[in-house]
């Protein structure tokens, strides 16, 4: 019962009034900057990262939990008034959410989003809390090749599993590796691929690359193919559900958090595949398959549901291991090694209270943002009328903000704009950025971790294979790798007949 | 969603625009960036010793050769039809081609905030650039986006350099704010 002691002391931290005030603020400027169209959550955790650089590591996880959970929900609320997610995880919201709003349900469909995400928040928060502390166990245990496995099984899921095709999430990939290399080689103290400029030899803050990514690359493309006429928005008014809506939403917010969590816990995981089985499943169960397709509130609530849990179980791996499997768990651990902090094992022993002030931070986080977006909701539907340019220029003002402030030098704002530069070509190619930034993360640390595991066997390669625990992560590997073929002969044949 | 989840292959039955052939472009800079990265991992001195059997000399040469390599597969799949999808969303219209006077002057308004940002402070720059980008991005209101500006780049000095102690420079209003 340790742990639960040191999640009262979370909580006792957090209801301090200063830092429920911080909570607030979180909540509310990542729901504001969630709900603006074009941003997503990885994108909301990145701008607003700068805001926390002058904080107490404490004060700044307190907000920056608030401003996981905003952004994710502000991303929801876009989708299904616009019908255009702004990141995959919330596509299948979009389908019935955005046919639920059309058809004058839109205050049911946020409200069946924001209840469901809520539960689902508090569930896998509560998983949470319970499976780190058996991960950590076992993690403790591992070495260097074991981690080394583990770290090339999360660069082969973000390339393959997710994405539409290998190729281009390799090329990304492989950028993002390159990008990570820039710097001094922490065994050596060599540098490489500094181009002989002194800045560079600390190498490319992570946060500058995300946010270039994210946000300079998305304003430009955006910029290059600039809607001249606004999307139409559903009006909406204070979200609400009748006995009838309850009814036939509590079921598939369980079922979408139980989809959800384990997926998200995965190195592999991600939130497109239970959103996808959570839809798929709810369109069976359903007693009302007519309306599937034309805006029935089961495929909001058990997709948004997946998709809230498998954020929470996103968790699992990022603090326990320091492995990110999505996008905005790559940023938090961008910030989370801006405070000199490492997520992993020994994170939990080191800095205990800090990381059980997060945990408490996100049950705060997630109540707040209920209470704060049922009669906010119209409020925040406001903020998708705001124009374009002014939009885009303040994506681009805060970009440079945060980028500059990362380490007070001009030269990262040159690097941020090549970055961004960069972003744009992904676009235009179809390049997924989600393997470049996990690139640029694990790639320095995957080096160390393999070069440490050569070290114990003096060169030979055999030494990359370490316990039992590399065996069954490249047995993992293997079986991702074949992925395609079992989606081919098993998962097509099913989908299509259900279809 | 299906055309997320299914293969490449799938998306190909769509007609074809004669070839999204700019990805021979992108292949010739990943063989490039993979040429520069193994030129860069080879002029490293090769130290190794006991504890580092390794060097720092083995990963940029495997990097740049993946490099390499990837950059043949690619231009394989682009040869046999391949292409992405540009990414869509709210605002993005693709029906058109790029507007690339759009995007030169925002990368204007971005490089003129990186070079007065340390001279002139961020008030000055950070105005500039958010009334340049507005501008960018045809909107016409001056007087408007100035005030809006202005408010913006002193909100945001305030609140962040001097509340929550972000690094931003005054420049030439140091002692002014």
């Amino acid at each position: 019962m340790d742990n639960l002691n040191n999640l009262m002391q979370g909580f006792a931290d957090v209801m301090d009034p200063m830092n429920l005030l911080l909570a607030l603020i979180g909540v509310l400027v990542g729901t504001a900057v969630g709900v603006l169209p074009g941003i997503g959550p990885a994108m909301t955790v990145a701008l607003l990262l700068p805001i926390t650089y002058g904080m107490e590591p404490v004060q700044a996880f307190i907000m920056f939990a608030g401003i996981f959970y905003g952004g994710m929900y502000g991303g929801s609320t876009t989708s299904i008034l616009l019908n255009t997610p702004g990141e995959s995880s919330s596509v299948v919201t979009a389908i019935e959410g955005n046919k639920m709003a059309k058809a004058g349900r839109a205050a049911q469909a946020l409200a069946t989003a924001a209840i469901g995400s809520f539960v689902a928040g508090t569930i896998g928060t509560l998983l949470l809390v319970l499976v780190t502390p058996i991960v950590v166990d076992f993690a403790v245990s591992l070495g260097a090749p074991d981690y080394f496995a583990l770290m090339l099984l999360s660069f082969i899921a973000v390339t393959s599993v997710l994405g539409s095709s290998r190729v281009r999430g390799l090329i990304s990939l492989l950028l993002g590796l390159t990008i990570g290399m820039v710097g001094i080689d922490a065994v050596s103290g060599q540098q490489r691929l500094t181009l002989g400029i002194p800045q560079l030899a600390d190498g490319i803050d992570v946060v500058v690359v995300a946010v270039g990514i994210f946000a300079v690359g998305e304003a430009l493309w955006v910029a290059a193919h600039l809607r001249r006429r606004p999307a139409e928005i559903i009006p909406v008014g204070r979200p609400w559900m009748g006995k009838k809506d309850w009814k036939r939403s509590w079921k598939p917010w369980l079922r979408g958090t139980a989809y959800g969590f384990p997926f998200g816990a995965l190195p592999a995981g991600g939130a497109e595949i239970p959103t996808f089985l959570s839809y798929a499943t709810e369109k069976r169960l359903t007693k009302h398959p007519e309306e599937f397709g034309k805006g029935a509130i089961e495929g909001v609530a058990g997709p948004e549901a997946a998709n809230n849990a498998s954020a929470a179980g996103t968790l699992v791996p990022m603090l326990a291991l320091g492995l990110p499997t999505n996008a905005t768990a790559a940023v938090m651990l961008a910030a989370f090694q801006g405070y000199g902090i490492q997520p992993g094992p020994l994170l939990f022993d080191r800095e205990a209270s800090l990381v059980w002030v997060l945990i408490a931070s996100l049950f705060v986080g997630n109540l707040l943002l209920l209470l704060l977006n049922l009669p906010l909701a119209p409020a925040w539907a406001k903020l998708l009328r705001i124009p374009r340019p002014y939009l885009y220029a303040g994506i681009l003002f805060f970009a440079s903000m945060g980028a500059y402030a990362v380490n007070a030098q001009p030269l990262d704002l040159f690097v941020l704009l090549a970055l961004g530069l960069l972003g744009f070509a992904m676009r235009r190619f179809g390049l997924p950025v989600l393997p470049l930034i996990v690139g640029v993360i694990l790639g320095p640390r995957a080096e160390l971790q393999g070069r440490r595991s050569l070290q114990l066997s003096g060169g030979e390669l055999s030494g990359l294979v370490g316990g039992p625990v590399s065996y069954v992560v490249y047995t993992a590997i293997l079986l991702v790798l074949v992925w395609p073929l079992i989606r081919r002969f098993v998962v097509r044949p099913l989908r299509e007949r259900n279809a | 969603m299906s055309s997320e989840l299914n293969e490449r292959s799938v998306d190909d039955a769509r007609p074809p625009r004669g070839g999204d052939r700019a990805q021979y472009g992108v292949c010739a800079f990943l063989a490039l960036l993979g040429t520069a990265v193994i030129v860069d991992g080879l002029g490293i001195a090769h130290v190794t010793s006991s504890t580092d059997p390794v060097g720092p000399r083995a990963v940029p040469v495997l990097l740049g050769v993946l490099l390499l390599v990837v950059a043949v597969v690619y231009a394989v799949d682009v040869a046999r039809g391949g292409h992405g999808e540009p990414e869509a969303g709210e605002d993005v219209d693709l029906s058109m081609g790029s507007d690339w006077r759009t995007v030169l002057m925002l990368i204007a308004a971005f490089v003129v905030n990186a070079v007065l940002i340390e001279p002139l402070g961020w008030v000055i720059s950070g105005t500039l650039l958010f009334w340049g980008t507005a501008f960018a991005l045809g909107n016409r209101h001056y007087v408007r986006n100035l005030l809006i500006a202005v408010t913006l780049s002193l909100t945001t000095f305030y609140a962040f350099a001097i509340g929550l102690g972000v690094n931003l420079p005054a420049g030439v209003l140091q002692g002014i704010l």
